[in-house]
């Protein structure tokens, strides 16, 4: 599969910090990549590096197949871009910051603008608002404009630096089901974002980005299939209940007040509540605990969801 | 329309459209609305005032000179300077600068279509000071031959075409202001600080001028030869002082539109 965006040693340093230390991105074509890591891990500098606003101190990059950023006036107008949250001016209207947007674009058509980006507003839910002044919108209308914006033309690759944040649980709904939608059309989509349940909901790729540095970078089945399944067990013995899984095979059992857990390893979950039956343990629930990509994330990370400094 | 007449246009709606640039150019337009009024309840008595409002009763088309000269120290470059402060640092500012570079525009487009408004301006600012001064000065004061600084009198038509002749002077002094603060607004997020910034610049100009020993300074400063707009009231008109004027003011926005270009072209964007 060819890649949408490649990164070949990608490295960003502000006076003494490295804020980006030399990252091989590969976002697959076609694929939602989630960009993961902690505020302050670099993500959003690796994007200005992506778009161009900020040029690297070593290395270089590729888009939709072309070198960045000697291609921008190729690439670019097929890049749909929302970066470190949305930027308009406050005394134009919603669709008036559009056209403004649409007509720097030399490559679109200004015949057709006032429908693109009346379509851009009706695919966002905005279009009732499109009248009003920017500065009277909210935040969530405001991050509605922003995707509005990455809309105005057809595109290839969305970078969408946080776009549910600030929005309401039914717009972040709407928002994921048009990432899905775009991507279902054959965008390739890069989706920086912290929110876990986020990218286990859409996305196909997962990148972890850790004080700079790319620290994991696979597709999500094959992320998930690295963390072992658990067996949980409720009880009010949950000593009794450890010893018995300790007893069948399981391993790096432990224990709470209410509740004894351990690796399944190869171990059928039917076997494990017949021994636990067997031995008499006062089971109340028993559950197989998927791997959670939030403990995944921390194992990576280190740190959960600390600043990285 | 071309890609970069759109955006041009787009930028001329941004400057035109918003109600501060509004305000900025209904004061501009009120000072030959007061000089002319002023001067019909309270006429001048005798000639030979340094300005040229004793002339207003004689000719109206003097209410624009006056305006113009009166003008020119502070209100115009004033304009200009929050015109041409806003322009790279009022987007950085916003953080529309971040999305108008990814959209893309390049950056040297950027930078010659905000300087492409930013002449547009000066010259709008220039002309409308004069128009508003011509229509006032000539409905109280009525018009006829004008009388020049060198004593001659010429025909309505000419006078007006001197008149012309002075605001296309003054607008590229202007534009020369407007090169300064185009470069000083590619160096910061803050658009005021840039606009002050300019106007520092303009004003310590003014100043080192009149600081008799600096005079070797002199030649070099921003508004030195503004003041030869008035070479086109003499006759024969004075080409050498306009000329000398307007290299000038050429040089200045070479060198400052050049700086800009530098600085900006390579310039991390992270706002």
């Amino acid at each position: 599969m060819s890649e949408a965006v490649q990164t070949f040693g990608l490295s960003k340093r502000f006076g003494r910090q490295l804020a980006v230390d030399s990252i091989d991105l590969a976002v697959p074509s076609g694929s939602v990549y989630g960009f993961l890591g902690p505020n302050g891990s670099g993500k959003t500098t690796t994007i200005r590096l992506l778009l161009g606003l900020i040029s690297p101190t070593r290395g270089r990059h590729a888009m939709l197949g072309e070198d960045m950023p000697g291609a921008a006036g190729r690439v670019l107008p097929r890049v749909g871009a929302l970066v470190e949250g949305p930027a308009f001016h406050p005394y134009l209207s919603g669709r008036d910051n559009l056209l403004r947007l649409d007509a720097a674009d030399r490559t679109a058509l200004a015949r057709t603008a006032r429908q693109r980006a009346d379509a851009a507003l009706e695919r966002v839910g905005l279009l009732a608002a499109a009248r009003k002044r920017y500065r009277a919108y909210s935040l969530g209308m405001r991050q509605r404009l922003a995707l509005a914006a990455t809309l105005l033309s057809p595109r290839d690759l969305l970078i969408l630096d946080e776009p549910t944040n600030g929005l309401d649980p039914q717009g972040t709904r709407e928002v994921r089901a048009l990432i899905s939608n775009l991507a279902r059309d054959g965008a390739t989509v890069l989706l920086s974002t912290h929110l876990l349940s986020e990218v286990e909901q859409i996305c196909t790729h997962v990148g972890v980005m850790h004080l700079g540095k790319l620290v994991a970078q696979a597709p999500l089945a094959e992320l998930r299939a690295g963390v072992a399944p658990r067996a949980a067990v409720e009880t009010a013995q949950p000593e009794q209940a450890a010893s018995v899984l300790r007893q069948l095979g399981l391993s790096d059992v432990e224990t709470v007040p209410t509740r004894a857990t351990g690796v399944l390893g190869g171990i059928a979950p039917e076997k494990v509540v017949e021994g636990l039956v067997h031995a008499g343990v006062p089971v109340r629930g028993f559950a197989v605990v998927a791997p959670d990509l939030e403990e995944l994330f921390v194992s990576l990370t280190g740190e959960g969801f600390d600043v990285s400094g | 329309m071309s890609a970069v007449s759109r955006f041009l246009a787009s930028e001329l709606w941004l400057i035109f459209g918003r109600r501060r640039n509004w305000l900025g150019l209904a004061v501009l337009s009120a000072v030959p609305i007061i000089i002319a009024f002023a001067v019909k309840a309270n006429p001048p008595s005798g000639r030979g005032g340094p300005d040229f409002i004793s002339a207003i009763t004689e000719n109206g088309m003097f209410v624009a000179l006056a305006a113009l000269a009166i003008e020119l120290p502070l209100f115009l470059p004033l304009a200009v300077a929050t015109i041409s402060g806003d322009s790279i640092a009022g987007e950085a500012n916003l953080g529309t600068l971040r999305y108008l570079l990814a959209v893309p525009v390049h950056r040297t487009k950027l930078l010659a279509v905000k300087y492409a408004a930013i002449v547009i301006f000066a010259v709008a600012a220039t002309v409308l000071v004069a128009a508003v001064g011509l229509l006032f000065g000539l409905v109280l004061f009525g018009g006829g031959e004008a009388t020049l600084l060198s004593g001659r009198q010429v025909s309505m038509g000419e006078g007006l075409l001197r008149l012309l002749g002075i605001c296309a002077y003054l607008a590229v002094n202007l534009c020369a202001v407007g090169a300064i603060g185009l470069f000083v607004s590619s160096l910061t997020e803050q658009p005021i600080g840039a606009a002050i910034a300019t106007m520092i610049l303009t004003m310590g100009s003014f100043i080192l001028d009149a600081i008799q020993e600096l005079e070797w300074l002199h030649p070099y400063l921003l508004t030195h030869l503004w003041l030869n707009f008035g070479d086109l009231l003499r006759d024969p008109v004075g080409w050498d002082g306009v000329r000398s004027g307007l290299v000038h003011a050429g040089a200045y926005i070479v060198i400052f539109c050049a700086a800009a270009w530098a600085r900006f072209g390579t310039k991390d964007v992270t706002s």
